[in-house]
């Protein structure tokens, strides 16, 4: 997982060779498939959300987006994502530095752990809290004589989001920590710098495009999160329901206009994700090209 | 800052980087750690700044001893091989970063940092280029940059490691000179950690010739080169021939020639055993007729004249090859060409015997 961040395309001819490559008809007949798999798989399903929550009219729209259900589902939501994403990004610097920066036993083993969430179907995760802390488990009997409920309720969801999402930020930021390297930081020590400020001023600085593709990346996945947070949630209309949940619901009560009203809203996130993400991702490939840069050098 | 080694051992996961390093090093002095690359002296220049902590001995500077010392308490400048410059601030902050992150105490004020930082970049002949990125430079105004920055704070010491390794020839002997200056100027304890001899021999007050994680020989740039301690530093100090033979009665036997022992090499006349003899290319004398007991026949097999001096390539009577190197005015007078016979005598020569 740490080496699919290879320099070889920075070197790559960037101009296609005359007698290398596939004839004009196959390329046209390459592209035909991509454009039609891409339509009927993203476009069409997109444009059918708009247009069936646009069915009823605009009043349907808004009035069923601006319900008390549907705005306690939105406040939810982005307080999950809130709480969750900084974590994420802490963690996942905490992770990057630890790889990037040490040699330890099992380091390997623990890069592999990192990942297991994204491994493990999300219904399985939430279902792991579910038989941790659920009401009839010692610690779920525990947490609810000392009257704290995490199972189908509000810290149930942020528990599972942030269980979910954990790899993301982390995995984004061990490539460019390690492509970084750690001449910078030496050098900020020597010029008399705490750690503090070598993190702060150099280090932080360093990978802070890898920092916002964590955070886009990782809000996206919070946002659109289900499985995990539909096992702990409980459903209870009006707490405990995220966005992606609410449109379950709705849909399941024949409110068709009002389901697509609600996940136009969620659509139009991911929309606005996808533009951070390709806006951000170019910035941090050239900051890890412009860091492999100064490694061919080392042949001198 | 005068600097002590005490008996230095550095081990990498059962590597021994550094082994038994003893080395004094007098306040003010321009000292080069020559060696090839493995043999541990970027290990002990990050040991002198504090990067690395050693696995046994000491260091100490003006007597005292740095162990307990934090790399930012040892107040060291240390110019990395890379330049290490942060490329997201301007090579202004580069170089008001030492001053910036001083304790808010002694942190000098805004207007004194710009004064200072302008002043190092004047020194450095790049004021002008103070907004600009470091991708934006060349590779030896890094390095200028990468200088200014480590001067800014005054340090007691200044480390380098591989100044000029990453630079074309013009340049390294452009910013070879200018340290030099800047060493004359400050008069700063300096230590340059690199591979390419004539930058060691052409800049450094002493040199400490390393292999394999030891000191091989301590000593001015004259002294290790026309006295090597030993037969390493013999052979990795320019040019040499080198020849394997016997030892026996103050002379060494090569094939059936055998050449008087020089005076230079002390003790070493009166052993008996196997022995290796250096020569100099350039203290090979060569005719075409024998010049008595000491030399011996070779063929000539190809000849450079590019250059300021004339390399010629022979083939020794026994075997080996040979270089010599001679003045364009000899070379007209002798008509060499490949396939000549020729006599070769050595004027000085250098002789090693094989530890048992």
């Amino acid at each position: 997982m740490f080496e699919n961040f290879g320099f070889t395309g920075a070197n790559a001819p960037h101009s296609r060779r005359v007698g290398v490559g596939e004839p004009p008809g196959v390329r046209r007949a390459l592209l035909a498939i991509t454009f039609a798999f891409l339509g009927l798989f993203l476009f069409l399903p997109l444009a059918a959300v708009f247009t069936e929550a646009f069915a009823k009219g605009l009043g349907v729209y808004l009035a069923a987006i601006s319900s008390q259900e549907a705005r306690a589902a939105i406040r939810l939501t982005l307080t999950t994502a809130a709480i969750a994403v900084p974590l994420n990004v802490g963690f996942g610097l905490a992770a990057a530095w630890l790889v990037a920066r040490f040699e330890f036993p099992g380091k390997q083993f623990l890069a592999t752990l990192i990942d297991l969430p994204f491994s493990v179907s999300p219904v399985i995760s939430g279902m792991l809290f579910v038989l941790l802390l659920g009401v009839r488990t010692p610690m779920g009997e525990w947490l609810a004589d000392h009257g704290l409920r995490i199972i189908f309720a509000e810290p149930g969801i942020v528990l599972a989001t942030i269980f979910v999402t954990f790899p993301i930020a982390a995995r984004e930021l061990i490539p460019v920590m390690q492509a970084s390297g750690q001449d910078e930081e030496e050098a900020a020590i020597v010029l008399g710098a705490s750690g503090f400020q070598m993190f702060t001023r150099v280090t932080l600085p360093n990978v802070r495009w890898g920092v916002v593709y964590g955070v886009v990346l990782c809000a996206a996945r919070a946002m659109g999160e289900f499985g995990a947070v539909s096992v702990v949630s409980g459903h209870i209309r009006g707490a405990t329901n995220t966005m992606p949940l609410y449109v379950e619901i709705l849909y399941n009560d024949y409110e068709f206009s009002a389901a697509f009203a609600v996940a136009s809203l969620l659509a139009l996130l991911s929309i606005v994700t996808l533009t951070l993400k390709h806006a951000v991702g170019r910035r941090v490939a050239s900051q890890i090209k412009h860091a492999g840069e100064e490694l061919p050098r080392l042949a001198a | 800052m005068s600097i002590e080694i005490r008996n230095l051992r550095k081990i990498f996961g059962g590597f021994v980087a550094l082994d038994n390093i003893d080395l004094a090093i007098k306040e003010g002095e321009l000292v080069a750690l020559l060696g090839l690359s493995g043999s541990g002296k970027t290990t002990l220049l990050r040991i002198i700044a504090g990067l690395e902590a050693p696995d046994a001995g000491s260091i100490h500077f003006r007597g005292a001893d740095a162990g307990s010392l934090s790399v930012r308490d040892r107040r060291i400048g240390f110019v990395f091989q890379h330049y290490a410059l942060f490329r997201h601030m301007t090579v202004f902050e580069n170089v008001a970063f030492g001053l910036r992150v001083q304790p808010r105490g002694s942190r000098p004020s805004e207007s004194a940092i710009r004064a200072k930082v302008h002043e190092l970049l004047r020194m450095v002949q790049l004021d002008f280029m103070a907004h600009r990125y470091p991708s934006q430079l060349s590779g030896g105004q890094r390095q200028r940059v990468a200088l200014a920055r480590t001067l800014a704070i005054e340090p007691r010491i200044l480390l380098l490691d591989e100044p000029f390794g990453s630079l074309d020839a013009r340049v390294r002997q452009e910013l070879r000179r200018w340290l030099r200056r800047l060493h004359r100027q400050l008069g700063i304890t300096c230590v340059f950690v690199t591979h390419d001899q004539d930058e060691a021999l052409e800049l450094a007050d002493r040199v400490v010739v390393m292999n394999a994680g030891r000191i091989e020989q301590i000593g001015s740039p004259e002294d290790v080169y026309h006295h090597p301690a030993n037969a390493f530093v013999a052979s990795f100090l320019g040019n040499v021939n080198l020849f394997h033979g016997r030892i026996e009665d103050g002379r060494v036997y090569l094939g059936n020639t055998s050449l008087e022992v020089g005076a230079a090499n002390g003790s070493v006349a009166s052993a008996s055993g196997r022995a290796m003899l250096y020569v100099r290319p350039h203290l090979l004398e060569i005719d075409r007729v024998s010049a008595g007991p000491g030399s011996f026949p070779a063929t000539v097999k190809s000849v450079n004249a590019a250059g300021p001096q004339v390399r010629i390539e022979l083939v020794a009577e026994w075997g080996d090859p040979v270089s010599v190197d001679l003045g364009h005015d000899r070379f007209t007078t002798l008509e060499l060409a490949p396939g000549a016979k020729v006599f070769l005598s050595p004027k000085e020569n250098r002789v090693f015997v094989y530890e048992a």
